[in-house]
C-alpha cells in the first residue's frame, strides 16, 4: 500500500464509504439475530433518511456556505410526490423495489424543481436574509400540502386545492374503485410502506457519492471558492449564479429522494411533520458534525436520532437532557478557553494555543 | 365596518408582533445573532403571569410586572451562561446554542406546567362599542396598541438620548472601538438582552390576553412571525421592526378574512419573499454593499 500515493481526501472518502458499509452489515447482522430493540429497528430507515438529509444540507450550509432553514420543505415535496408516484403506480408496477426507486426518482425530480423555483430569486440574497426566505419557503410548502387533495383512478390523477377549507375527498370526483392518496390536513394515509433498510443504505451511498464527487470536482472547488470570497471568485471568471444553483438544486434533489423514502416508511404522514423544527433538527446534525465535514454529518445524524431513544431511562426528562447535551457540546467545541483545555488531552497537539 | 374591524384586529396582532420583533432586532443589532429562544421567553412570560393571576390572585398589572422581572433575570442568565462564552465563535454555533436554549425552555415548561393547555384569564375584558353598536373593539386590542406605541416611543427615546442607549449604538457599530472608548461591551449586551426579554414578557401577557390558551409551544409561531417581521422591516432597525410587525399583522388578518384561513401564513411569507427580492435589506434596513 505504501507506493499507492492516495490524496488525503481520497483516503477519507474511502474510509467514509467503508464505515457506512460496515455499519450496514453490522446493523443487518444485529437485526437478523434479533438483538435490536423494536424501537431501534423502526428507526433504521428514518436514520438513513436523516443521514442523507444531513449530508445534502451540508452541501448547502457547509460547502456553499449559505444558511438554509427550510430543508424540510424539500423533504416534504419529495415525500408527498414520491407517495403519489408510488401509490398511483401500484397496479402498473407490481414490483415494490422498482416502485420505490421510481418514487425516489420522482421525489428527487420534484424537489429539484422546487429548488430551482426557490433558488432562482433567493440566491441573490445574502446571509440571514437567505435564511429567512428558506424558512418562509418551508412554511409555505407545509400549508400548501395541508390544502392538497390528490386521488387516483383509471382516468389518472385528480388534484384539488382546498383553499376555502370546506372541500373534502368526495369533491375529487373519483370513480368507485379510485384511491384517495393525500387527504388535505389528514395528510397521506393508507400508504403502502415499501421502504426498506437496504434502500436507505443505497440512498446514503448515492448521496455520499454525489456530494463527495461534487465537492472534489472542478465545480465543487468553484463552489467553495465563492463561499470563501464571492468577489474574488467572480473576478477570476466564475459564474456565481450557476455554481450556487448547482449546489442548491443538488442539495434539494437529494433531500427530495430522502423525503420519498421517509414518506414510504410510514402508512400515515402529515405535512406538519416537515415543519421548521425538522429543518432545525437537520441543521443541528450538520453543525454538530462539523460544517463541510461529510462523515461528521453522518455520525451526528445517527447519534442524535438514537440519543432520544437511549435517553428513555430519563423518561420525561429526556428532551431536557437532549437540550442540555446540545448546549454543552456547542460550548465545549466553540469556547476558546474550554477548547484549549480539552486540546491538552489530544495526543500530538500539546498545550493547544501555546503551541500554535 | 367589517373591513375596519378586520383592520383593528390586524393592527392589534401586528402590535404584539412589533413588540416581539423589537427584542429580536435589538439583540441582532448588537450581538449579531438570531436569538431563536426569544419566542420561548414570551411563553415563559405568559406562564408566569398566568400563575401570578390564577394561583396568587394578583391583579393584572402586578402579574405583568412580575413576569417582566422574571423574564429579565432569565434573559440575563441565558445570555451569561449560553451566549457569552461564544462571543468569538462562528455565528452558526451561536444559532445552534440558541436552538438548544429554546428546546430547554420548552421542555422545562412542559415538565413544570404539563402539556394540557391552560385557559388564560385575560388582563382586560369587554369591548368598546363605537358607531352606535356597529363596531366593537375589544379592550384587549386597545391595550395592545397603546402598549406598543408607548414601548416604541420609550425605546426610541432610550436609544437616542440615554447614555446606555448611546453605548448600545456604539457597540452595534463597532465593538472594538466601543471598548476602547471605555464602554463595557459585555454589560451593554446583557442590558440589551434584559430589555428584549422584558419586552417579550409584555408581549406574552398581551398575546395571551387576545388568544387565551397557553401551551409550552405558544411562543414558537409568534416568535418565527416576529423574526419575519424584523427582517421584513430591516433587521437591526428599530422603526423597521415596528413597521414590519404592524404590516405583518395587518396582512395576516386581511388574508384570513378575505382570501383563505388555511393559507394566511403562506400569504404572509410570500409577501415577505417579494419584499426581500425588491428591497434585499428589508423596508427600512441599510443596504451595506460588500467592499473589496
Amino acid at each position: 500500500m505504501k507506493n499507492l500515493h492516495m490524496k488525503k481526501y481520497t483516503r477519507t472518502n474511502l474510509l467514509t464509504y467503508l464505515g457506512v458499509i460496515a455499519a450496514f452489515v453490522v446493523m443487518n447482522m444485529l437485526s437478523a439475530s434479533g438483538s435490536l430493540s423494536r424501537s431501534l429497528t423502526g428507526q433504521l430507515v428514518p436514520i438513513c433518511c436523516y443521514m442523507s438529509m444531513a449530508v445534502s444540507l451540508n452541501l448547502t450550509v457547509g460547502i456553499l456556505g449559505e444558511l438554509s432553514l427550510g430543508h424540510a420543505g424539500f423533504m416534504s415535496v419529495g415525500a408527498f410526490s414520491g407517495i403519489v408516484a408510488a401509490m398511483s403506480l401500484q397496479s402498473a408496477i407490481p414490483s415494490a423495489p422498482l416502485r420505490l426507486v421510481i418514487a425516489m426518482a420522482v421525489g428527487a425530480a420534484a424537489a429539484a424543481l422546487a429548488g430551482l423555483v426557490v433558488g432562482t430569486p433567493v440566491l441573490r440574497l445574502r446571509g440571514d436574509y437567505l435564511a429567512i426566505v428558506t424558512l418562509a419557503f418551508g412554511e409555505i410548502i407545509k400549508e400548501l400540502v395541508n390544502c392538497l387533495l390528490v386521488g387516483y383512478d383509471s382516468k389518472g390523477l385528480h388534484v384539488l386545492f382546498n383553499l376555502s377549507g370546506n372541500k373534502s375527498v368526495a369533491d375529487l370526483g373519483l370513480e368507485p374503485g379510485g384511491l384517495a392518496i393525500i387527504k388535505g390536513a389528514q395528510g397521506a394515509t393508507g400508504t403502502a410502506t415499501i421502504a426498506t433498510f437496504t434502500a436507505g443504505f443505497v440512498l446514503v451511498l448515492v448521496t455520499l457519492f454525489v456530494v463527495l464527487n461534487l465537492k472534489h470536482s472542478r465545480a465543487g472547488r468553484a463552489i467553495m471558492a465563492l463561499r470563501d470570497n464571492a468577489i474574488a471568485a467572480e473576478s477570476v471568471g466564475l459564474n456565481i449564479t450557476k455554481y450556487k444553483m448547482m449546489a442548491f438544486v443538488t442539495s434539494a434533489a437529494l433531500a427530495g429522494a430522502a423525503g420519498a423514502l421517509y414518506g414510504l416508511n410510514f402508512s400515515s404522514l402529515q405535512a406538519t411533520k416537515f415543519n421548521f423544527n425538522t429543518s432545525i433538527l437537520v441543521l443541528v446534525f450538520v453543525v454538530l458534525g462539523g460544517l463541510g465535514n461529510i462523515w461528521g454529518s453522518l455520525i451526528a445524524a445517527a447519534a442524535l436520532t438514537v440519543l432520544p431513544e437511549l435517553l428513555r431511562a430519563f423518561s420525561d426528562y429526556r428532551m431536557l437532557v437532549y437540550a442540555v447535551v446540545l448546549i454543552l457540546v456547542m460550548l465545549t467545541t466553540n469556547n476558546p478557553t474550554l477548547k484549549s483545555f480539552f486540546g491538552r488531552f489530544k495526543p500530538g497537539k500539546s498545550h493547544g494555543k501555546e503551541a500554535a | 365596518m367589517e373591513f375596519l374591524s378586520y383592520l383593528i384586529s390586524g393592527v392589534s396582532l401586528g402590535s404584539v408582533y412589533a413588540i416581539i420583533a423589537l427584542g429580536y432586532t435589538m439583540v441582532y443589532g448588537i450581538a449579531k445573532m438570531l436569538n431563536f429562544a426569544h419566542g420561548d421567553i414570551i411563553m415563559v412570560g405568559g406562564y408566569i403571569s398566568f400563575c401570578a393571576m390564577s394561583y396568587l390572585g394578583l391583579p393584572g398589572w402586578l402579574a405583568t410586572l412580575l413576569a417582566m422581572a422574571v423574564c429579565t433575570v432569565l434573559g440575563i442568565v441565558i445570555e451569561g451562561l449560553a451566549y457569552k462564552p461564544l462571543r468569538s465563535a462562528p455565528s452558526l454555533a451561536v444559532l445552534i446554542t440558541a436552538i438548544g436554549v429554546s428546546y430547554f425552555l420548552q421542555n422545562s415548561a412542559l415538565l413544570i406546567w404539563k402539556a394540557a393547555p391552560k385557559v388564560y384569564q385575560p388582563v382586560v375584558s369587554g369591548s368598546l362599542t363605537l358607531f352606535g353598536g356597529q363596531l366593537s373593539v375589544p379592550y384587549a386590542s386597545v391595550l395592545t396598541m397603546a402598549a406598543c406605541l408607548v414601548i416604541m416611543a420609550a425605546l426610541t427615546l432610550f436609544i437616542s438620548k440615554s447614555k446606555m442607549g448611546k453605548a448600545m449604538r456604539a457597540c452595534s457599530e463597532d465593538k472594538g472601538a466601543a471598548q476602547l472608548m471605555g464602554i463595557n461591551v459585555n454589560a451593554t449586551i446583557s442590558t440589551t438582552f434584559a430589555i428584549g426579554s422584558a419586552l417579550a414578557a409584555v408581549a406574552g401577557v398581551l398575546l395571551c390576553t387576545s388568544y387565551p390558551t397557553l401551551q409550552p409551544t405558544t411562543g414558537s409561531m409568534p416568535g418565527i412571525k416576529a423574526f419575519t417581521a424584523a427582517v421584513f422591516g430591516g433587521i437591526g432597525s428599530i422603526p423597521g421592526a415596528f413597521l414590519g410587525g404592524l404590516l405583518l399583522g395587518v396582512i395576516e388578518a386581511m388574508a384570513k378574512a378575505y382570501i383563505s384561513t388555511n393559507l394566511a401564513n403562506s400569504i404572509v411569507f410570500a409577501v415577505l419573499i417579494v419584499v426581500l427580492l425588491v428591497k434585499p435589506a428589508g423596508l427600512l434596513g441599510k443596504y451595506v454593499p460588500e467592499k473589496v
